[in-house]
């Protein structure tokens, strides 16, 4: 007879591979993404753009647009009952705009109506006339004020130096390059898209949203509405992706005013195209660097000079002009520096967050230079970054003492140790030869090249910012339900929250709030921050509320609360025989608690770049293998090797999606990705004309985790989501290098820049 | 505006009447807004990342690119109609399962391209699935995924048999 063995599922605590408690709603196309969402009544929205990168407004008017059957109302500056600018950082950007216009796609006009067509038609007959000025989009020129400013802020908007240690000392070994990033898109598939309702008193209303912030979503639209906050309540809509792109405000404010004005639901969605326009993108950044070294290749000192093109508005460019000056160095021992950045105003689209924030930009320049100091010394790529790499405890150049767990060369080695892919055969099918379905490449000249990237990336916010997050659990009958105002745009905190759930309290079902503000702030989805601080807000949230179980069943038999503990989905008595069900032991009671989690302070820096102004850091490494075409300048990316500093991973399946993700987003970076720009104006709006990888772009993966766990960390995991899209750029670049002996200091890389 | 095109579409096995249309309204459109089919997604308008795929007469199309009107004696299949009843096909488990989902924007478009793709090619080769797949844009995952969401599709159909 067969032995019988009984196959228990294991339980979704954390370090399993949870599933998405939404992924059956997404597979079947029900999930409810904002742009599906609908009210009865409901009229459309629609923004009039500017089609100049900076111009003076002359007039506007908007009658034709009124006349029209099926337009309900037309704003403009003139309507905007509050505040008239709004931004993360500094107010500088006008809700619509009133004066000038200074970035080509600009608002400067909205519609209410009831189709999307007779919107687009009501736009196209609002009568803008604009006085064409001579637009700003050179940096240097901002720099150098050699130009009227375009913005009564002035052309800079953040100046920061960082000079550490010894400033006139050299070495025998001395490298340079200048390291052009290209304008980079953020291109999140679910489109900009909101619905308002107006309350039925006209004095208030609900916005559904796709945002990764929503209480600074409400920040800002209360004050620009001047509504009370307390009378705006913002709800997640579902989010298609965000990437960074959906932490400024881009549609909110003009839903919000269509819908008071018509008093009417208002549904706003973007098309692609306008999307290019109306959030955001990566910064474009020129980065000079020379690095000092030994004859050994140890790194001695490094001058660098950073220039962010930070567009029409300041959005986030201060901080990530601190990002990236601070990330000079990379993971790489450094004690003296001297160090230069700008962010500053054009009339070029406005940059803000992007996956990697600032870093991806100092990433490309340091590891190019890391290259060529090694081939300076005769090491391999692999021994230069190994003699150079940082351990807990070393000085940063901000004077900072790296506290994080910094396992930087077991990143490299444990990525030296991936096997690399076999050679092309002779043979080989063509769609995996560069140029792919083009069938253009013929593999007698397709040559192979390795190349080298690592990175050191900071979580959560920086610089005195206390970016917390809230957090309640309730336990009632065995039920834990949690609420938060974490934003989920794919990432996966709906899938994490319960596990912490379940592993604090012994829970298997947990049911999850609506995502909204009627509760404390989560902060952001960004900087790879919400695993730390939402998990460690529903940490310590399910612990209170554990702490009051274990009182309340202490209570009922007599025991010392100190000495019960979760046992699975039990309570039991360390010290005893006692045993009752999580289930059993909160029947016919209910358990409530909050939770706020802040990290450790932080400091701004002072006038010399100096101050602990990081919370904490995270590493990585890649390893890329590239076949090139040298006489088409194809590329293929055949693979990508990493490991990647986790601290823990918490669900194996949520942790190697974030990983091939941001490699995907990383080889866009390295070899496709680019928003064109020419005299201020966007020249490839749409997903036909700016490029991203598709299913045969993309490289195997092989990656390992690195687990370390974070003393600093409530659950000992790091943020996942930024490193892996950092350091591939710049190995797939040197992979390039490697494949075809060009240097090659800009991304991305094109054709001409490898063929001609 | 001029919205009076009535015309009738059969989605999913079912005759769904379209009334006080516009005649330039897609595909795409008439199925989220006004057939009440919203999983079909809409993200480049252009044909280009595959999200609002739906099967026109068992081929697989872009619903943004087809005009509405002109779907008029097709047999259209959206997401929707894919699953029968509430259960999920093996292909929609698989993506669960092997984490293939994460925003979930092109999910749909990528299914419908899926079930195209083993229903035509029941043992494809990697490159015949990496090619199938290469017109749905996914931001998120990177494809890894994906690939191995359709694996293992194929793994257990072969293991069924």
């Amino acid at each position: 007879m067969a032995k019988s063995s009984l196959v228990t599922k294991p339980r979704d605590i954390l370090g399993n591979s949870a599933l998405r408690p939404d992924g059956a709603h997404k597979v079947q196309g029900s999930f409810e993404f904002t742009s599906d969402l609908h009210a009865e009544n409901m009229l459309w929205g629609a923004t009039l753009r500017s089609p100049h990168p900076y111009a003076k407004i002359v007039s506007i008017d908007t009658s034709a647009a009124l006349a029209l059957s099926g337009v309900q109302c037309v704003i403009t500056a003139d309507d905007v009952p509050g505040k008239p600018t709004y931004g993360l950082i500094s107010s500088d950007q006008p809700v619509f705009a009133q004066d000038f216009v200074r970035y080509m796609g600009e608002p400067v006009a909205a519609v209410a109506a009831d189709h999307p067509e007779t919107c687009r038609r009501a736009l196209a007959l609002i009568t803008v006339v604009y006085e064409v000025l001579t637009p700003l989009t050179d940096p240097e020129d901002a720099i150098a004020g050699s130009f009227a400013p375009i913005h009564p802020d002035g052309n800079v908007i953040r100046h920061q130096r960082i000079i550490r240690g010894e400033q006139s000392i050299s070495g025998p070994i001395v490298v340079e390059g200048e390291y052009v990033i290209g304008m980079q898109d953020q291109a999140f598939l679910g489109l900009e898209a909101a619905l308002a309702i107006p309350d039925p008193d006209g004095l208030g209303l609900h916005l559904h949203v796709a945002t990764q912030w929503l209480h600074e979503d409400l920040t800002q639209i209360s004050a620009c509405l001047n509504l009370p906050a307390d009378k705006i309540r913002l709800t997640l809509g579902g989010v298609g992706g965000a990437f960074g792109a959906r932490e400024d405000i881009s549609l909110q404010v003009h839903c919000c005013l269509l819908a008071l004005k018509a008093g009417r639901p208002i549904k706003m969605q973007y098309s692609r195209e306008e999307s290019f326009f109306g959030h955001v993108h990566r910064h474009p950044a020129t980065i000079f660097m020379r690095h000092h070294a030994d004859s050994n290749g140890k790194i001695v000192k490094i001058d660098a000079r950073f220039v962010f093109d930070g567009g029409a508005y300041t959005s986030t460019s201060p901080a990530v002009l601190i990002n990236g000056i601070t990330h000079t160095q990379g993971p790489y021992k450094c004690d003296n520096a001297t160090v230069d950045g700008y962010a500053v105003r054009t009339n070029n689209p406005p940059c803000g967050a992007m996956r990697g924030f600032g870093v991806v930009q100092a990433c490309f320049a340091h590891e190019s230079q890391m290259d060529k100091i090694a081939a300076a010394v005769g090491k391999s790529p692999v021994e230069i970054r190994l003699i150079n790499a940082m351990v807990t405890g070393d000085p940063l150049i901000t004077g900072q003492i790296m506290e994080s767990v910094a396992p930087v060369a077991r990143c490299i080695t444990e990525t030296d140790a991936i096997p690399l892919p076999e050679l092309m055969g002779q043979t080989v099918n063509e769609l995996s030869l560069p140029g792919g379905s083009g069938l253009t490449a013929s593999r007698s000249n397709i040559v192979r090249g390795i190349g080298w990237g690592v990175s050191m990336k900071n979580l959560m916010y920086s610089e005195g910012f206390d970016d917390y997050a809230t957090a309640r659990c309730t336990l009632k009958d065995g039920i834990a339900s949690l609420k938060f105002a974490t934003s989920e745009v794919g990432q996966g905190f709906v899938t994490l929250a319960p596990q912490i759930a379940r592993s604090v309290l012994g829970v298997d079902e947990v049911i999850l709030e609506p995502i909204d503000t009627q509760i404390g702030s989560a902060g952001s989805t960004s900087a790879s921050r919400q695993t730390w601080m939402s998990g460690g807000a529903v940490d310590g949230a399910c612990r209170l509320v554990r702490e009051r179980l274990f009182h309340h069943v202490g209570l009922m038999h007599s025991i010392d609360p100190i000495r019960l503990v979760i046992d699975g989905t039990d309570v039991i008595d360390q010290l005893g025989t006692f045993r009752v069900s999580v289930a059993d032991a909160s029947e016919g009671i209910e358990i409530s608690e909050t939770f706020e989690h802040h990290h450790r302070a932080t400091e701004e820096l002072d006038e010399n770049g100096q101050g602990n102004c990081h919370t904490a850091f995270a590493f990585v490494a890649h390893r890329a293998v590239v076949d090139v075409d040298p006489e088409l300048g194809l590329v293929k990316v055949v693979q990508i090797a990493t490991a990647q500093d986790v601290g823990r991973v918490l669900n194996p399946l949520s942790a190697i999606g974030q990983v091939e993700g941001g490699i995907a987003q990383g080889l866009g970076l390295a070899v496709m990705e680019e928003i064109v720009m020419k005299d201020g104006k966007v020249r490839n709006p749409s997903f036909t004309d700016y490029l991203l990888p598709t299913a045969l772009d993309a490289p195997d993966v092989v990656a390992v985790m690195i687990e370390e766990h974070e003393p600093q960390a409530p659950l000992g995991a790091k943020g996942i989501g930024e490193p892996p899209c950092i350091s591939v750029t710049p190995a797939i670049v040197a992979a390039i290098r490697n494949a075809i002996g060009k240097n090659i200091e800009r991304i991305p890389v094109r054709p001409q820049d490898i063929c001609l | 505006m001029s919205a009076n095109e009535f015309y009738s579409l059969n989605v999913n096995g079912e005759t769904m009447s379209v009334q006080d249309s516009w005649v330039g309204e897609s595909l795409l459109y008439v199925l989220r807004e006004r057939l009440g089919l919203p999983g079909t997604k809409g993200a480049c308008e252009q044909g280009e990342c595959g999200s609002c795929t739906v099967l026109m007469d068992g081929e697989a199309v872009c619903a943004c690119l087809v005009m509405a009107a002109t779907a008029v004696n097709s047999e259209i299949v959206t997401v929707e109609g894919i699953t029968t009843d509430s259960e999920l096909t093996d292909v929609q488990q698989s993506f669960v399962e092997e984490g293939a989902v994460q925003c979930g924007f092109c999910t749909p478009g990528l299914i419908v391209a899926v079930h195209h793709l083993l229903g035509k090619n029941p043992q494809p080769s990697e490159f015949e699935i990496k090619e199938a797949i290469s017109g749905n844009i996914c931001r998120c995952t990177g494809y890894g995924r994906v690939f191995a969401a359709v694996e293992a599709t194929i793994r257990s159909r072969n293991d069924s048999k």
